[in-house]
């Protein structure tokens, strides 16, 4: 809770210095900011506290889940020196606008009431429409804002839908009330039960939507190829960890019972297979980085649909465990993607592979850094991403989906192709002219990324710090 | 403890291989390849050969899961540790004869792989083995990859497409597995991953039939057997010297020694029905490998297909079942470790002098470099299997444990050694005798250092040729271990 009231108050206070045009102080205080309100989160480790008569509760599970959302924040800040430098861009506004959004996350992973979820979704959403559109003079830009917004409201619009429907067939909109009245049907249940049904998948499909699960998908690739490198990022780490952890909590605390599960397990199985399918192939066929992490992010979402449809039936599970790793390796690992892709493509002005050409040669330091990324989104041991797949997949073998571990196996085989091929630009690949210049980086960029690579690594050797704590 | 730091010291040394650039990385990264062989050797002096698992330590890696982090050795894990420990010196040494641009990060790279290959021959826990199988991969892919010939962009991704698809399946196969043991000895997880559990599970014919696939892919990949075997010679081509030593020279023994540690002990039933298929395509792999080779035009290629009809034949040993077999591959690992270093460091050499591996290019070096041409006659003859020198001991244990399986088999696996004199000889005669050629005119014999590097190979050539029991003696324990795990069950 302090997390929350921190962040908001803090993020009016941001924008009063933007009236300053301070813009090299805003970077360092934002960092201040960030790595303060984590410290903060922290303590409320180990106890268990509600808030708004029970709508919100802050629990291990929410600390943990809030904790690499603000983690993913604080290093994802220094990308945004470009903007410091930029007398035009605001911002104040855009890093208010961040913390808002962080304010939504932390309500996604702690609600126990769907209207604070319809809250922490509008929230965040709301921050990222806006975020999407920033490069105002960038016709794409303006076109990803556009695109995100006109789906993003729809899509909220069947989530809220579904919100009504499934109140109108249990009566309340409380998590564990939902959960009784499923499994103690009051007389007269029977003939609601459609109504039940048709709300949660409208649910799912709105969910489905925000962490860009298949067929939900299709404004993935074009809304973070347009909108700014550094939001990007965002999207792709802080909504998704976010909305997983929402996912999780609805599946758990709503619907448990085995009516329901016969109804949504289904679904999920099918979005996932699709998913999986969908990002690991589309990726392959890509030539733009940014496209191809676009199609990454849709099939990390499919292994993540895996951790769910594979829970058993405990909130602190197996289930939970295997989202918070993967989230927080996939968090790490995509961070330091998209802050090499947009320091190049700033510098060289490409976004293609063959940008990345003997990127070893004149930054040694971001093609290290790049191919660590690149190989934990691969799952290759040494890496956090391998770890994450490991408990994600060994949680469902034993709960018995061995088809669907298997073709997931497959597709993570797949996904091989296309992360190496960034690493075989820098390494193998000469520069041309466009390529032989050294892309400039700071010391904060540095240090973010040198800190990114060494956790990945940290979670690949270590697992034991982040595996089971829930 | 010994087991830990002959672990980690690589690593370390490679990390802290980075304060030094360019040449200046070359001493110290032999320096700490040395250090590493000085450990290897205090632990096989002071190793009981008597006893089974020793140096062992174990470290509860990720408690939730039953995963530990559980090293040790036995004779067979001391013998390939010992061949990691001579045979990095030799190949860090071999380095310093070409001018790689970032020395140190190539020297940094080989050190790290160096710990990969020895936590594969220690580890006693599935995952742990699974994870530094993979640690041995990723070094030596960039090895490969940033220093190699003009296609390696191409050939090296192949390599690593097989190599990686392969081991996942072996891990799936060990996530099956895992999900058969009991809770883990603290009681925190529900099961355990360590291989003694892995030795005590009780599966079904039928399951042991399609989990031995799953394994085997891995090991069939690295080792490689036909018709897994695509990636190599290309690989072998492209990739620079050193890191084919590394890949022929070690690599391709973590699959036999994996078959020998994590797949007949573990699926003794599986290996039962599938041996003749697999010794089927052994001796194929001996036969074709060598009938290739007598086509090869270029010296490297020639040497990697001689070595995958090499590997066929310790592949055939290992799955006859038989002890003299699996002596046989474990003292072939190392004779053929020493062989195929010292012969890819002399095609090296000749390369470099004269800027082709063509053996139409060359000829009459012996009247140039008569030491070069001990030497080569020497690794060549170990190779052959001539009486006395290391080869022999190996291919003919590894024979009659084939023949003691199956008569037909082992008299058809036999060939190999007339083959393997063919296309040897025939090289050596059109590269070392014969007119000069336009190549080969301003030749120069081995320098010093050169052989320096080739006296330590050649020592080892004849003591396992003479003294073979020196090594035999230390995998004994070990090969009897797993041969009473396989007929137990």
């Amino acid at each position: 809770m302090n997390s929350i009231i921190l962040l908001s108050v803090l993020g009016l206070g941001n924008l009063f210095l933007g009236f300053r045009r301070s813009n090299r102080l805003l970077l360092p205080v934002m960092m201040l900011i960030l790595g303060g309100i984590l410290t903060v989160n922290f303590l409320d480790w180990g106890s268990t506290q509600s808030f708004f008569n029970g709508m919100l509760t802050i629990d291990n599970f929410s600390v943990a889940f809030t904790g690499i959302v603000l983690l993913t924040a604080l290093v994802l800040i220094p990308f945004s020196q470009k903007y410091v430098l930029d007398g035009e861009a605001n911002l104040a506004e855009y890093y208010s606008l961040l913390l808002f959004s962080l304010v939504g996350a932390i309500m996604l992973v702690s609600y126990n009431h769907l209207l604070m979820l319809f809250l922490g979704i509008e929230i965040l959403s709301v921050a990222m429409y806006v975020l999407a559109g920033s490069d105002k003079r960038n016709l794409r830009s303006n076109e990803a804002a556009l695109k995100y917004f006109l789906m993003g409201a729809f899509f909220t619009g069947i989530l809220l839908f579904g919100m009504a429907l499934l109140y109108g067939a249990t009566g309340t909109f409380v998590l564990s009330e939902i959960s009784f009245a499923v499994q103690n049907p009051a007389p007269g249940f029977e003939s609601l039960k459609p109504m039940l049904y048709i709300g949660m998948l409208l649910m799912l499909i709105g969910i489905g939507f925000k962490v860009s699960a298949a067929p939900f998908h299709f404004w993935t690739p074009d809304v973070y190829e347009g909108t700014p490198t550094f939001f990007a990022a965002f999207m792709s780490t802080i909504v998704k960890t976010a909305g997983f952890a929402a996912f999780l909590k609805l599946l758990v605390q709503a619907f448990p019972a085995a009516n329901a599960q016969g109804i949504w397990l289904p679904t999920l199985t099918a979005m996932c297979v699709l998913t999986l399918l969908i990002g690991n192939v589309g990726a392959v066929a890509q030539t733009s980085i940014k496209r191809m992490l676009a199609y990454s992010s849709i099939s990390h979402a499919g292994y993540l649909l895996i951790a769910l449809v594979a829970y058993n039936g405990q909130l602190e599970g197996a289930s939970a465990n295997g989202i918070l790793f993967y989230s927080l390796a996939y968090s790490v690992a995509t961070v330091a993607a998209f802050g090499v892709v947009k320091l190049v493509a700033d510098a060289r002005q490409r976004e293609d592979y063959n940008g990345l050409n003997g990127l070893a040669k004149t930054n040694p330091l971001l093609a290290f850094s790049l191919t660590v990324s690149m190989l934990s989104l691969a799952g290759i041991p040494l890496t956090g991403g391998f770890f994450g797949k490991f408990f994600v997949f060994s949680a469902a073998v034993e709960n018995g989906y061995i088809g669907l571990v298997v073709f997931a196996v497959v597709m993570s085989m797949v996904s091989i192709y296309y992360y190496l091929r960034p690493i075989i630009a820098m390494y193998m690949r000469d520069t041309d002219a466009t390529t032989n210049e050294v892309v400039p980086v700071t010391t904060f960029q540095a240090g973010a990324l040198l800190l990114l690579a060494a956790l990945t690594v940290l979670l690949g050797v270590l697992p034991g710090l982040v595996a089971g704590v829930l | 403890m010994l087991t830990v730091l002959l672990l980690l010291w690589p690593v370390a040394a490679a990390l802290l291989l980075h304060f030094f650039k360019g040449r200046a990385a070359r001493v110290p990264a032999l320096g700490a390849a040395l250090v590493e062989f000085a450990l290897a050797a205090y632990a096989a002096l002071t190793f009981n050969a008597n006893n089974s698992g020793q140096f062992s330590f174990n470290l509860n890696w990720i408690p939730s899961a039953g995963i530990h982090f559980a090293v040790g050795m036995d004779g067979l894990s001391l013998l390939l540790v010992l061949l990691t420990a001579v045979l990095v010196p030799v190949i860090l040494l071999s380095a310093f004869r070409r001018n790689f641009e970032n020395e140190s990060v190539f020297y940094a790279l080989v050190l790290f792989m160096q710990t990969g290959l020895i936590g594969v021959f220690t580890a006693q826990d599935a995952f742990l083995f699974y994870f530094m199988w993979e640690v041995a991969l990723i070094p030596i892919y960039f090895l490969a990859g940033v220093w190699g010939g003009v296609n390696r962009a191409r050939v090296t991704f192949k390599f690593f497409l097989y190599t990686i698809i392969g081991s996942l399946f072996m891990l799936a196969g060990f996530v099956y597995l895992y999900f058969q043991t009991g809770p883990s000895a603290d009681g925190l997880s529900a099961h355990n991953s360590a291989l003694a559990s892995f030795y005590a599970l009780n599966l079904t014919a039928d399951t042991q039939m399609w989990v031995f696939w799953l394994i085997f892919a891995a090991f069939a990949v690295k080792m490689p057997i036909f018709p897994f075997h695509t990636w190599q010679p290309d690989t072998y081509t492209e990739a620079p010297a050193p890191a084919t030593m590394l890949l022929s020279g070690i690599m391709l023994k973590m699959g036999i020694y994996g078959c020998m540690r994590w797949l007949l002990p573990v699926v003794p039933m599986g290996v039962d029905y599938w041996q003749n298929l697999v010794l089927i395509l052994a001796i194929i792999g001996i036969i074709y490998g060598a009938i290739i080779a007598i086509r090869q035009q270029d010296v490297k290629r020639l040497i990697a297909y001689s070595s995958l009809s090499h590997v066929g034949l310790m592949i055939a040993g290992v799955f006859s079942l038989t002890q003299m077999g699996l002596q046989g591959a474990s003292i072939q690992m190392l004779a053929h470790g020493v062989n195929v270093v010292g012969m890819f460091f002399i095609a090296d050499a000749i390369e470099r002098r004269t800027g082709t591996r063509n053996i139409a290019d060359l000829g009459g070096l012996t009247r140039k470099a008569p030491v070069l041409t001990v030497c080569f006659l020497v690794l060549l003859l170990g190779t052959v299997a001539l009486p006395l020198t290391n080869g022999f001991v190996g291919e003919f244990l590894l024979l009659a444990g084939v023949y003691q399986f199956n008569h037909w088999m082992g008299a058809v696996a036999g060939v190999t050694i007339i083959l393997g004199a063919v296309y040897l000889l025939r090289m050596f005669q059109r590269v070392m005798l014969g007119p000069d050629s336009s190549f080969t005119e301003t030749f120069t014999d081995l320098t010093g250092s050169e052989l320096a590097l080739l006296v330590p190979l050649i020592v080892l050539v004849f003591w396992i040729g003479l003294f073979p029991n020196t090594f035999l003696h230390l995998s004994e324990g070990s090969v009897m271990n797993i041969l009473n795990e396989v007929v137990k069950r």
